[in-house]
């Protein structure tokens, strides 16, 4: 076990290939805490599988993944389990347990955890739910609910256990003008309480209103980091044309 | 075209899941024994495994020992040996055909439910949620499955063996055989090892079917299309699997007996 005094995420020179199909080539990145930060990149460049690499989901034929100095790539799931739990995620589809009410999903996992009362644990769970605005659904299933408010019971349930870091996958894909700007309020008020998220998307919008630094994926690589400020001005042509998509860009 | 490499890469592929099954299958068993138990999801498990398959194996047990009783009726017929066919339908249903038909029935029924079931959560990041919040999710949706259907198989395979007995006296009765000759014959033909041996074959079967089922439903990709394609995969596995280790335990009693 190695650690080290600066509390990050850090994701060094990893390689990551599926049925030969390289995903991601010698990629670097690092969450430190309380900098927020966002992965722009097209679909199907990679992002969500350096969520799941960085949750230790799947693990990288080569390179390192340190969650806050503990080394978790090749160890088995029950090593660095206590680690994970300080980062909570928000899929993209919610991923709400459908057999359980919205209530059972907030508290999963104190319920699974056993440490706190019933009492205590509703009262948790009625608290996260009236911050994203759902309390109302408590007793509802996942499937009686809409789009939006899977999004937004799934961000309670990811703050339920009090985590430092939060993952959003696509958080805003699919969402209606209004449900993005709930999204984006909610993501600005949890980074006001706190908290470092980490977002990929391929919403611009989204990722300049609730990050400070961003990082592009291109072909498997790291192709850009930096703030909105050196995203904007770099003269990088994939860069460029990641930001203004021009018409004959859809048929290359 | 044949090639060596595709038959190696075949090979390896086969061996993985193989290596991944028996390591799937040796952790749900040992977690049995550990905490948390998850009394909760074993007792829906069991009602849903157990409980919903209850009519369908009645009605198996029912109309099987019922053509049990009748061929063994025409054939016994000449010999003047009719009073043997209690022994003969015992014999037959709470050896080979109670168990084997409990276990495919729940197989089709059950073991592509279970299969559907985790391969959606699998497809929907369901089973990623659970894993980041902390759970271990083979003591969480493998091990009440597996404990669920260790006891529900069973008592299954003794309804239908005890459904199949009457459905054979039902038949019984119209070539004049009466209560007591009928059950007279089951001592005749049957040893203590037999009754094991009824018990036994379902155990292995509920540990088999439902760790196949199991284990291709978190082995699942491919959105809705992959879930069906695992579904049907589970079931005919399970179903092949079941048919070759009948023969196998019963070649392990008959060295006994």
């Amino acid at each position: 076990m190695s650690w080290t005094d600066e509390p990050c995420i850090r994701m060094e020179k990893v390689c990551y290939t599926v049925g030969g199909r390289t995903i991601l080539s010698d990629f670097d990145l690092v969450l430190e805490q309380g900098v927020n930060r966002t992965i722009l990149g097209v679909s199907g460049s990679g992002k969500t599988t350096i969520l799941k690499l960085l949750l230790g989901l799947i693990h990288p034929q080569h390179g390192s993944i340190c969650i806050n100095g503990l080394e978790i790539t090749g160890k088995p799931e029950a090593a660095y389990r206590e680690q994970r739990k300080k980062i909570a995620i928000v899929f993209q589809g919610g991923a709400l347990f459908d057999s359980m009410t919205v209530g059972e999903n907030v508290g999963y996992r104190l319920f699974e955890e056993g440490r706190l009362s019933q009492g205590k644990i509703e009262e948790i769970v009625r608290e996260k739910l009236r911050f994203v605005g759902v309390e109302p659904a408590l007793d509802l299933y996942p499937a009686e609910l809409s789009g939006g408010m899977k999004k937004r019971v799934a961000i309670a349930r990811a703050l339920a256990a009090d985590p430092e870091y939060i993952f959003f996958d696509e958080p805003t894909t699919g969402l209606d003008p209004i449900g993005v700007y709930n999204i984006i309020s909610l993501m600005r008020r949890l980074q006001e309480a706190g908290k470092t998220t980490l977002m990929v998307t391929h919403d611009l919008a989204t990722a300049f209103a609730t990050s400070q630094r961003f990082s592009l994926i291109h072909e498997s690589r790291l192709a850009f980091e930096g703030t909105e400020a050196e995203l904007r001005a770099c003269p990088l042509p994939n860069v460029q044309e990641f930001l203004q998509p021009t018409v004959a860009s859809l048929f290359v | 075209m044949f090639s060596l490499a595709r038959l190696d890469t075949g090979m390896q592929r086969f061996f993985a899941g193989f290596q991944e099954f028996f390591f799937l299958a040796w952790q749900a068993f040992t977690r049995i024994f550990h905490k948390p138990y998850y009394y909760r999801d074993f007792a829906i498990q069991f009602d849903k495994l157990g409980f919903s398959s209850l009519f369908i194996c009645v009605l198996t047990g029912l109309f099987t020992g019922m053509v049990m009783a009748l061929q063994a009726l025409i054939q016994l017929k000449p010999f003047a040996a009719t009073s043997y066919v209690g022994g003969m339908v015992a014999v037959t249903m709470i050896k080979e055909l109670g168990p084997v038909l409990a276990a495919l029935m729940v197989s089709g029924r059950v073991g592509s439910a279970i299969t559907a079931e985790l391969g959606t959560m699998v497809v929907t990041e369901q089973v990623d949620a659970m894993r980041v919040e902390g759970t271990d999710i083979i003591q969480r949706l493998v091990t009440p499955r597996l404990k669920a259907m260790l006891l529900a198989l069973p008592l299954l395979t003794i309804i239908t063996d005890a459904i199949s007995m009457l459905g054979g006296y039902l038949i019984a009765t119209t070539y004049g055989i009466g209560p007591t000759m009928y059950l007279s014959t089951f001592t005749q033909f049957m040893v203590p090892l037999d009754y094991l041996e009824g018990i036994v074959k379902p155990l292995v079967f509920a540990f088999l079917l439902t760790m196949i089922a199991c284990q291709t439903g978190l082995a699942t990709g491919g959105g809705a299309e992959g879930v069906g394609a695992a579904a049907k995969r589970a079931v005919v596995l399970s179903s092949v699997v079941i048919l070759m280790c009948d023969f196998f335990i019963a070649k392990v009693f008959v060295v006994f007996r």
